[in-house]
């Protein structure tokens, strides 16, 4: 049953071949007797999903679940513990929440709630989605099912493991420089990541709020597409939500993709690009090109300056962010401060972890008096290039492709001690978020054993036809439906 | 560019941040790193571009001057670390 899409687990229960409550019950059994090897959970809810479960079981026997297209009622997920839940714990990976019940739920929650959908557990995540390995998580690493001495990619590490391990068959992550995307690939799943504004970012705790979405990790592009329908739309309570019509995203999967234009980025397949990785990329492009789509080289001249620009960015916003946490409303409170300043200090001081505190001392520093226009102001422009030279490319071509990241999975604590070499496995994903355009990591096969992930990148709001391309694929390959040895 | 001892403390101070004595030393390489990373923006001539704040060039929307939410204090407190009659505690500020 565990090795089930979405998709198949709608159809079964539609077909009464089980009930949500022994779906649910299969998966939480999954959960308890493979998770200690993985750390993919921060909180496992069983007694809420039981609830939820029985729920949708009533809804489904009635006919009238609720929700769009009903195809979540019933069906378990995860959700990454940065999405607040009215009554379960959200740690946002960091001793500061490790006591925070949040008072409402997110947008995102809510949509899954109202589909029916039924909620297993939060998932481990890197501290405040600051990293790309989950080693920065408060809750310890989470190990990638495919050899657990590697990492599952970050920041979404512990949704990308549970999917991979078929511990749950879907979870949302966020994406904020290649949060959904990175993990994906290196648990060779599916991640999405939609365009900016496509889904509510209202109890979703902000990181970088000009960069961070929401999307999905699934096995499938069909699945994604059966998530992101309920996850997405106008929500007046995020002031940076798009109004515009959410599409049944399932309607164009089957479309033919001969004659599509494929771009591919000469500055994507550079001497940091691991050459195993490469050749799986380009065997994945040919793929296409035997669907009949046309390959044009293109060039990204300034994506080389993306990592550089999303280090004042991500730093800057994130240090205006996480000056909520203070120790006087919620989160953690330092014991016996002697004056206020010692109480924001020490309670900031030891809530968050390293590299948290990193980013927060790059951004002050970037916004302090005499820096702003060297720092932040300069990236702003230059993410300007880097959005017009996309621009540029999708007047020539419908998607664009390469490489997820350029490794495959590394090991633990290899990287943990250097933070720029951590930054520089974003350098594919992270300029598809300066330009705030929807981006997917698909499985594209092995290097060393371990998933490559291709990266599928698509003009603004054109999901549709990133699933399209993203299912064509999985259609004719398998290495989707390739599982980790010991979690088949 | 090469952060001193006294510039990360200047930082966390400004941030609010308390950090070990025996972590600045670290601190400092890191941050000084990330900051070199960074410098190469600055061969990039930008004269002409416009600063890009928003990804679509969306501009702040705006609402009625109407009050929407409820009264939840309580709800809202019932989180918090410290609070008496309905208030939050801190050390005293003002003598």
């Amino acid at each position: 049953m565990h090795s089930k899409t979405i998709a198949q687990l709608a159809q079964g229960l539609k077909d009464k071949a089980f009930s949500s409550e022994e779906l649910t019950r299969s998966y939480l059994d999954r959960i308890e007797k493979l998770d200690p090897q993985l750390n993919s959970f921060i909180t496992v809810s069983a007694e809420h999903a039981l609830a939820q479960a029985k729920e949708a079981d009533k809804r489904l026997a009635s006919g009238d679940p609720r929700g769009d297209a009903n195809a979540l009622t019933g069906i378990p997920l995860a959700q990454k513990d940065i999405f607040c839940t009215s009554g379960i714990k959200t740690t946002c990976g960091s001793k500061m929440l490790d006591n925070f019940i949040a008072p409402y739920d997110a947008t995102v929650i809510d949509k899954f709630n109202n589909a029916g959908a039924v909620m297993l557990g939060k998932t481990n995540m890197d501290e405040f989605a600051m990293g790309s390995s989950n080693e920065t998580s408060f809750y310890g690493a989470v190990k990638n099912p495919w050899d657990t001495d590697k990492v599952p990619g970050g920041s979404s590490g512990g949704s990308a493991a549970a999917v991979a391990a078929r511990l749950i068959p879907g979870a949302t992550g966020t994406d904020t420089g290649g949060s959904i995307r990175q993990p994906a690939a290196l648990c060779g799943i599916t991640g999405l990541k939609p365009t900016y504004g496509r889904v509510s970012r209202y109890g979703m705790i902000a990181f970088a709020s000009s960069l961070d979405q929401a999307g999905t990790l699934t096995q499938t592009a069909e699945d994604s597409a059966i998530m992101l329908g309920a996850m997405s739309g106008f929500d007046l309570r995020d002031s940076t939500s798009v109004d515009k019509e959410v599409p049944d995203y399932t309607a164009n999967l089957n479309d033919d993709i001969k004659g599509i234009k494929i771009g591919v980025p000469k500055e994507f397949f550079d001497e940091g690009l691991d050459a195993e990785v490469a050749r799986t990329i380009e065997a994945a492009i040919d793929e296409y090109k035997k669907l009949g789509a046309e390959i044009v080289e293109i060039s990204l001249p300034n994506s080389g300056l993306s990592v550089p620009a999303y280090y004042v960015v991500a730093p800057a916003e994130c240090s205006s962010n996480l000056s909520r946490f203070d120790g006087v409303r919620f989160g953690h409170r330092c014991d016996d401060p002697k004056d206020l300043e010692d109480l924001y200090k020490r309670s900031r001081g030891e809530g968050f972890g390293a590299e948290v505190k990193r980013r927060i001392m790059v951004g002050a520093y970037a916004l302090s008096a005499g820096y702003y226009d060297a720092y932040y102001l300069k990236a702003q422009k230059i993410r300007r290039l880097i959005s017009d030279d996309f621009k540029q490319a999708f007047e020539k071509v419908d998607v664009i492709m390469g490489p997820t990241s350029p490794n495959v999975a590394f090991n633990v604590g290899e990287k943990s001690d250097d933070p720029i070499s951590m930054y520089l496995s974003d350098i594919y994903t992270i300029a598809v978020n300066l330009a705030g355009l929807p981006g997917m990591s698909i499985p594209a096969g092995f290097a060393n054993n371990m998933p490559v992930g291709l990266q599928i990148i698509g003009n603004y709001f054109d999901e549709a036809r990133l699933l399209n391309v993203a299912h064509q694929f999985q259609l004719a390959t398998d290495w989707h439906q390739q599982a980790p040895g010991g979690f088949k | 560019m090469s952060l001193e001892k006294s510039d990360v403390e200047k930082i966390a101070h400004l941030a609010r941040l308390a950090i070990d004595e025996k972590d600045v030393p670290e601190y400092a390489r890191n941050l000084s790193n990330i900051l070199d990373l960074v410098e190469q923006m600055s061969a990039v001539d930008t004269d002409n571009v416009t600063p890009m704040a928003h990804p679509l060039d969306a501009t702040q929307r705006l609402r009625k001057d109407e009050v929407t939410e409820i009264n939840q204090r309580e709800h809202f407190q019932k989180i918090a670390p410290s609070v008496e009659d309905g208030l939050y505690l801190v050390p005293k500020v003002i003598e």
